[in-house]
């Protein structure tokens, strides 16, 4: 019973989301929806974190180091065959492959979580520092410069099967936003299965999952790889937004934004840091335009008020705030019901007396 | 032979320098169990102290030497005592607030200073030849200085009532409280000592990277391996993974590149993470310092 109740939220946020996407190109202008394409990339990104964090309880500060790897694989296979779609493939492939060696270390050395976030923070520092380095010509995969500084440029998207016919920004908006909504569903279905139940446990009580008999190394690697592959997608998404990848999508600032979105939107919750995206994403847009406020300064001010003030997020501290007053309005409409039965059996009894 | 004597002063510089960076990292981890992620901002606030400072008259090893800790101590200090001492004991939180405080730092440079600088400093001493190779005098001093530093450090943990009261502090900070000792103020000196040395770092660094809002992130990743593969303890984890992961490094980077080498050193703290999930002060040398 629960469990429908809880998926027909899914789907109600899915429809919003394909009603977004048909309605956004008649009334946003056409740059905003390029800008979008990108923010959909990063969106991607907040949930993919928003599902190892909030749901594995794995700590993830370099979850960009898998959304830039994505990024660069798409860029180079699409370059070297020359389609968008086994390109795609790749670069969830080259984003869930690394992440699984990686975790390998980090989940059966039985790293703790706090220094988890730092090992996958520094792997896309190093990463950064090595994409950087990379601008000789010698540096090149297949007929793909990886360019150092200036990146690489991303090609844009095309059919299925037929190179030739590239997607407009327009269609790359649709065919971003339906897989978003997608891996929005996937995750909200994979987080009710048995797998995605045993990992909230272990997010909950590790020892206690472990005594129970399940292999927490397992199924921590399995979420984390799983996250990493969205992520991948995420940067496929992104660098065909900007049409271009450079060593930023690995930088410190893009890490933490990241953590900010999912921070502000609410662990836990799926929809939250995606909505955090598109928020904070038009926020620091605005700020850019602008020379006064840093937007350095001002994600760090988001981030400490949220840490200090809000630790929740805003998605489940509205939700809480909803059960408070559900479960007031509940109480009371159990208060007057109560006083209503008492009145009439104190009536009926005072009628038998009679 | 020129080669050899070159190439190990190269190595040596490379572990001085990772020593030096982390150290201040190392000092605040092992005491309070926080990791500071704003840590590269204190080595960048400590150049420009250093950089400002010279351009307005002031010597340059006054500048390094006792400006620059001094005024990211001050820094360490207020900021302590504003954000950090609200999160002790939730640990993830002050990585988060810390991060913030990361990208508060950098935007408040930019905003100040502009996203480059014009002005840079050059290292103080000239070069020193080694047969047919020459070699930085100023990478020797700063090879010197870092010796200088974990020694000091030493002496100050173990031989001042100080550095004995820290210590006790951070073995049960609820026994010494109840001895008396007002752990607040020992977390709040340790901190402002901590980012007192990261503020030497990044004022002795300055006149060879030179300095933007955004050096921290260069550092920052390396300080970090450093201090997680050492461990626990601070002088012994900063020192022994230093040498493991600078050597390494060095060794491979002068085979390859520096590319390479970078990745040798991530690597090497991977594998050595896997083999030693506690750092290396957490399987040997438990008992040091």
């Amino acid at each position: 019973m629960r469990l429908s109740r809880d998926f027909r939220g899914t789907l109600i946020v899915a429809f919003c989301g394909l009603a977004f996407t048909l309605v956004a190109p008649e009334v946003l202008e056409f740059f905003t929806i390029i800008t979008l394409s990108q923010v959909i990339g990063l969106a991607i990104l907040a949930l993919s974190l928003a599902l190892v964090w909030g749901f594995g309880g794995i700590l993830c500060f370099g979850q960009t180091a898998f959304f830039g790897l994505g990024a660069y694989a798409y860029a180079v296979t699409a370059t070297n065959i020359g389609g968008s779609t086994g390109a795609i493939l790749m670069a969830i492939l080259v984003a869930a492959a690394f992440a699984a060696i990686l975790g390998y270390f980090i989940f059966y050395g039985r790293v703790s979580d706090v220094y988890l976030a730092i090992i996958t923070l520094t792997v896309a520092l190093i990463l950064y520092s090595l994409t950087r380095r990379t601008s000789g010509p010698e540096y090149k995969i297949g007929n793909a410069l990886l360019g150092g500084f200036n990146g690489t440029a991303a090609p844009p998207l095309n059919l299925p099967g037929d190179a030739g016919t590239v997607l407009f920004p327009e269609d790359t908006f649709y065919v971003a936003m339906i897989v978003l909504i997608l891996a929005y569903v996937f995750c909200c279905w994979l987080v009710r299965t048995h797998f995605g139940r045993v990992c909230i446990a272990i997010r909950e009580n590790e020892t206690r999952a472990e005594l129970l008999a399940y292999d927490i190394r397992l199924y921590k690697l399995g979420i984390f790889t799983i996250g990493a592959a969205l992520a991948g997608l995420g940067g496929v998404f992104f660098c065909v937004g900007v049409s271009r990848v450079t060593p930023d999508v690995f930088s410190l600032s893009q890490a933490a934004v990241a953590i900010i979105w999912v921070i502000v939107g609410g662990r836990g919750t799926l929809i939250g840091p995606i909505l955090a995206t598109f928020a904070l994403h038009y926020l620091t847009a605005s700020l850019g335009s602008q020379a006064l406020l840093n937007a350095n300064l001002v994600l760090g001010i988001v981030l400490i008020v949220f840490v200090l003030l809000v630790p929740k997020g805003v998605v489940p501290s509205i939700i809480d705030l909803a059960d408070i007053r559900r479960q007031r309005r509940v109480a009371r409409s159990r208060e007057r019901r109560l006083r209503l039965r008492r009145t009439r059996n104190g009536s009926e009894s005072a009628g038998v007396a009679e | 032979m020129d080669l050899v004597v070159s190439l190990a002063l190269q190595i040596l510089y490379g572990i001085a320098n990772l020593a030096l960076i982390s150290l201040g990292l190392a000092i605040i981890f092992g005491m309070m169990r926080v990791i500071n992620l704003a840590h590269g901002e204190f080595l960048m606030l400590g150049g420009y102290t250093v950089v400002i400072a010279t351009n307005n008259g002031v010597n340059i090893w006054i500048a390094m030497l006792v400006l620059a800790p001094l005024v990211v101590g001050v820094i360490g200090v207020v900021v302590e005592r504003l954000l950090i001492r609200w999160l002790y004991g939730r640990m993830i939180d002050t990585l988060l607030a810390t991060w913030g405080l990361s990208l508060l730092f950098i935007g408040l440079v930019t905003s100040i200073f502009g996203a480059s600088t014009a002005t840079t400093i050059s290292p103080p001493l000239g070069v020193i030849t080694i047969g047919a190779y020459t070699s930085s005098g100023y990478e020797m001093f700063l090879i010197v200085v870092t010796v200088l530093l974990l020694v000091a450090v030493y002496a100050t943990l173990k031989l001042t009532t100080l550095g004995l009261v820290a210590r006790g502090t951070m073995q049960n900070a609820e026994m010494s409280s109840a001895l008396g000792v007002s752990t607040s103020r020992i977390y709040m000196i340790t901190f402002g000592l901590g980012a007192a040395v990261t503020g030497l770092a990044g004022g002795l660094l300055a006149p060879i990277t030179g300095i933007l809002p955004t050096i921290g992130a260069v550092y920052i990743a390396k300080a970090f391996i450093t201090v997680i593969s050492g461990g626990m303890a601070i002088l012994a984890g900063t020192a022994t993974a230093s040498v493991l992961l600078g050597g390494v490094n060095g060794i491979v980077a002068f085979l390859t590149g520096p590319t390479i080498g970078e990745v040798a050193l991530l690597v090497t703290a991977i594998i050595l993470l896997r083999l030693m999930p506690r750092g290396i002060t957490g399987t040997l040398f438990r008992k040091s310092l």
